[in-house]
């Protein structure tokens, strides 16, 4: 029970922080239908203008500057970038965003050096909270699950409820009719698109200092957003929350249950040695393959249900 | 058109002119290749081992190089890759370099050490020697042994030995964890290995291997150790592996002991904290403090003037008994030929900048040095770590004679022309 509880308090925190990241990526993707390669660079460029600006200012400036600069970083480049590349198709766009990805990690790398920056947990935030069977939850976990709540409810309320909201829906969808309608198509890219990374940008502020801010993050958190997107379903934020918690609950729980299938195979009277075929493949514990589950079940899903769990529109 | 051509000539005239000049400078020096992660997730590790490699090859050249001639070191970064070392040792080759230097990753040295028995066994008049800092897999010096591959650590195997042999009397459930490619697994064997021969009262409760440097956040692992009973943790984990991972057990709050190999290098003092007091224990070389306790003042300076300059403690006492025994051996070959240098190197014995004794051991170049085992406490200390008030204490010190082990390796030499 303490595991489960302790496992699941965990699972949670780390699905919040992906949903964090991929909610801004499902935005942009959804509108402009391409894959953004340097999303997960924005989340790197979050967490270390946090650090710069903590340096200076203290961890609470920079959790609202941080987001700020990575959202006209985004608006820019959307502008200047993207708006151009739009009109080679999407492959251009796709390379476009990886060489971007590319760059801004050497510049990075250029800056802040090669090793890890010592961003920290501000001494406000870092006790523990309250004992789960005797194992800690530390504040600032805490602290992660309340900023993405409060970061989905604000999202799903300025959607759903405003006036702009809904012009981004509709855009989501029927982008010319929207524009014949007499709205600016273009400028609500741009906003949507800076919205979008300066999202990243507040994922990497909370979770730069809970893991490492290191250059190599970008390019080590990528592909699990791209999993969660996609498997939520593009167009849909609900969809992506529960891919992100989903995910986020598989990693976390596939490390405690130390299980293979050569012990279900027991269950059925089946003993595997080590002569038996496909020895090694049985035995392996899922621990051991946890961080492949996510890709797995990206595999399964574009085979069966291509469109993601929730999703409006295809692949 | 015709201007154009004859500027273009002219300048690769000028380019050739320049790098032939270059060359003839750099004639006078001996190169040393050395290639490890200086970027990506062990970045730290490979520019930490890179600044205290080049304080000591300062050192070495101011007390005179070899025959004359001084070191250099050559960096070349590997991103962790084994492609991208075997890219180094070519550029190495190429360059008629005779050292090549790697020290993170044991799956790494055996892509060079394949690559370079092939290398030199083409190439007689090209030979380059692999000198090992610390991929310490047990194999490579057994099974997988080769007449030019030098490991000046000790291995898996005489670590884990003396690891185990530290291991407290009240202590009777373990943990073990480790990473999951040749070295991780030598860990997870050779620890058994002598649990099973010292400790037969210590039980095993939990054996984990983990995908190497991408678990970001190891609580679900101190989740699952905890929930074992285990009362210490054994873990051969460097890098980043070691630092989050002791991080998310002291942030727990358990009441685990840490039994490893790398939590002295550097990240790990800052990732235990004030919190961690007397409950993380490393096999190490050297610490500071060590040279404190045995009076030697000399050894002392000159550590403390390293970290004087530098935001991190000085723990590499094994690279400086690298430089030297390199010096010593070219000394004695009395020549630049690597076939020569290699052959005495052999068997070569030194006294460490401490004043232990350090064998290089003729059957499988395996370097047999003084380890310790350090504590990581508040008091008994003069030197701290990494600005966090606690240091490396060495509660045990095994000498060279007692830390042999036999080996499996039947070494294939090469002709002396």
């Amino acid at each position: 029970m303490e595991v489960f509880l302790v496992t699941l308090l965990n699972g949670l925190v780390y699905g919040m922080l992906l949903f964090m990241l991929a909610s801004g990526l499902t935005l942009i993707f959804s509108m402009m239908g391409v894959l953004n390669f340097a999303h997960a660079s924005a989340y790197m460029l979050g967490a270390y203008f946090a650090y710069t600006v903590s340096l200076y200012a203290g961890f609470w400036v920079g959790l609202i500057a941080a987001p700020v600069i990575c959202g006209l970083i985004g608006a820019l480049i959307e502008q200047y970038g993207l708006r151009r590349v739009h009109r080679n198709g999407h492959i251009a766009e796709l390379l476009f965003t990886f060489g971007l990805a590319l760059v801004i990690e050497k510049v990075v790398q250029m800056s802040w050096g090669l090793i890890p920056v010592p961003y920290r947990i501000p001494p406000e935030l870092d006790f523990a909270l309250f004992k789960v069977y005797g194992t800690q939850f530390h504040a600032y976990r805490a602290f992660m699950l309340l900023v993405s709540a409060l970061m989905f409810g604000s999202i799903w309320l300025a959607l759903t409820r405003t006036r702009v909201g809904l012009v981004i829906q509709a855009a989501l969808v029927h982008p010319e009719m929207v524009s014949a309608l007499g709205h600016n198509v273009p400028r609500i890219f741009t906003m949507v698109f800076a919205a979008g990374t300066a999202l990243a940008g507040l994922a990497g502020v909370i979770g730069g200092n809970y893991q490492t801010t290191e250059p190599s993050m970008a390019f080590s958190m990528g592909p699990i957003v791209f999993v969660v997107v996609v498997f939520g379903g593009l167009g849909s934020l609900l969809g992506c929350f529960i891919a992100s918690l989903f995910m986020g609950l598989i990693q976390t729980f596939a490390v405690v249950l130390d299980y293979s299938l050569a012990d279900l195979l027991k269950n059925f009277g089946v003993m595997v040695s080590s002569s038996t075929p496909f020895a090694e493949l049985l035995t392996i514990p899922i621990p051991r393959i946890g961080a492949l589950l996510p890709y797995a079940l990206l595999v399964l899903i574009l085979l069966f249900r291509p469109r993601g769990l929730m999703g409006t529109r295809d692949t | 058109m015709y201007l154009s051509i004859k500027a273009a000539l002219a300048a690769v005239g000028a380019v050739l002119a320049l790098s032939f000049a270059s060359t003839a400078a750099a004639q006078g020096t001996i190169k040393i290749a050395y290639t490890d992660p200086l970027s990506g997730p062990f970045a730290q590790v490979g520019d930490a081992n890179l600044k205290q490699m080049n304080f000591i090859i300062d050192y070495v050249n101011s007390k005179g190089g070899a025959l004359g001639r001084k070191f250099e070191l050559v960096p070349f970064d590997n991103k962790s890759q084994p492609s991208d070392a075997l890219l180094a040792l070519k550029s190495a080759t190429d360059q008629n370099m005779p050292f090549i230097m790697q020290c993170s990753g044991s799956n790494i040295a055996a892509a060079l050490m394949e690559g370079i028995e092939k290398h030199n066994d083409r190439n007689p008049d090209n030979r380059i020697i692999y000198l090992n800092c610390g991929a310490v897999a047990t194999e490579l010096t057994n099974e997988k042994c080769s007449f030019w591959h030098y490991r000046f650590d000790l291995n898996v195997a005489q670590k884990a030995e003396v690891m185990v042999k530290a291991l407290p009397k009240n202590v009777d459930k373990v943990y073990l964890l480790n990473q999951d490619y040749l070295f991780g697994q030598s860990v997870q064997r050779d620890i058994k290995v002598f649990l099973a021969k010292n400790r037969p009262d210590v039980k095993v409760v939990g054996d984990e291997l983990i995908p190497l440097g991408k678990i970001k956040d190891f609580s679900p692992y101190i989740t699952k150790i905890k929930a074992s009973g285990a009362q210490a943790l054994l873990t051969g984990n460097w890098g980043p592996d070691m630092n989050l991972l002791i991080k998310a057990g002291i942030e727990s709050g358990s009441n685990l002991s840490y039994y490893t190999f790398y939590a002295h290098l550097t990240g790990g003092p800052t990732a235990i904290g004030p919190a961690g007091d007397g409950k993380v224990y490393s096999v190490m070389t050297f610490s500071e403090n060590h040279a404190v306790d045995i009076k030697n003042a000399q050894a002392e300076a000159w550590t403390k003037s390293f970290r004087d300059t530098h935001k991190f403690d000085f723990y590499a006492a094994s690279f400086r008994t690298i430089f030297e025994m390199v010096q010593a051996g070219v000394n004695k070959a009395g020549s630049l030929d690597v076939t020569k240098i290699a052959y005495a190197l052999e068997g070569l014995a030194v006294k460490d900048f401490l004043g232990y004794d350090a064998v290089m051991r003729k059957d499988d170049h395996q370097i047999n040095s003084v380890y310790h085992v350090g504590a990581f406490q508040k008091t008994g200390i003069k030197y701290d770590s990494e600005g966090t008030g606690l240091g490396w204490k060495t509660v045990a010190t095994v000498v060279a004679k007692d830390v042999e082990q036999p080996t499996s390796c039947k070494m294939k030499r090469p002709a002396i022309k």
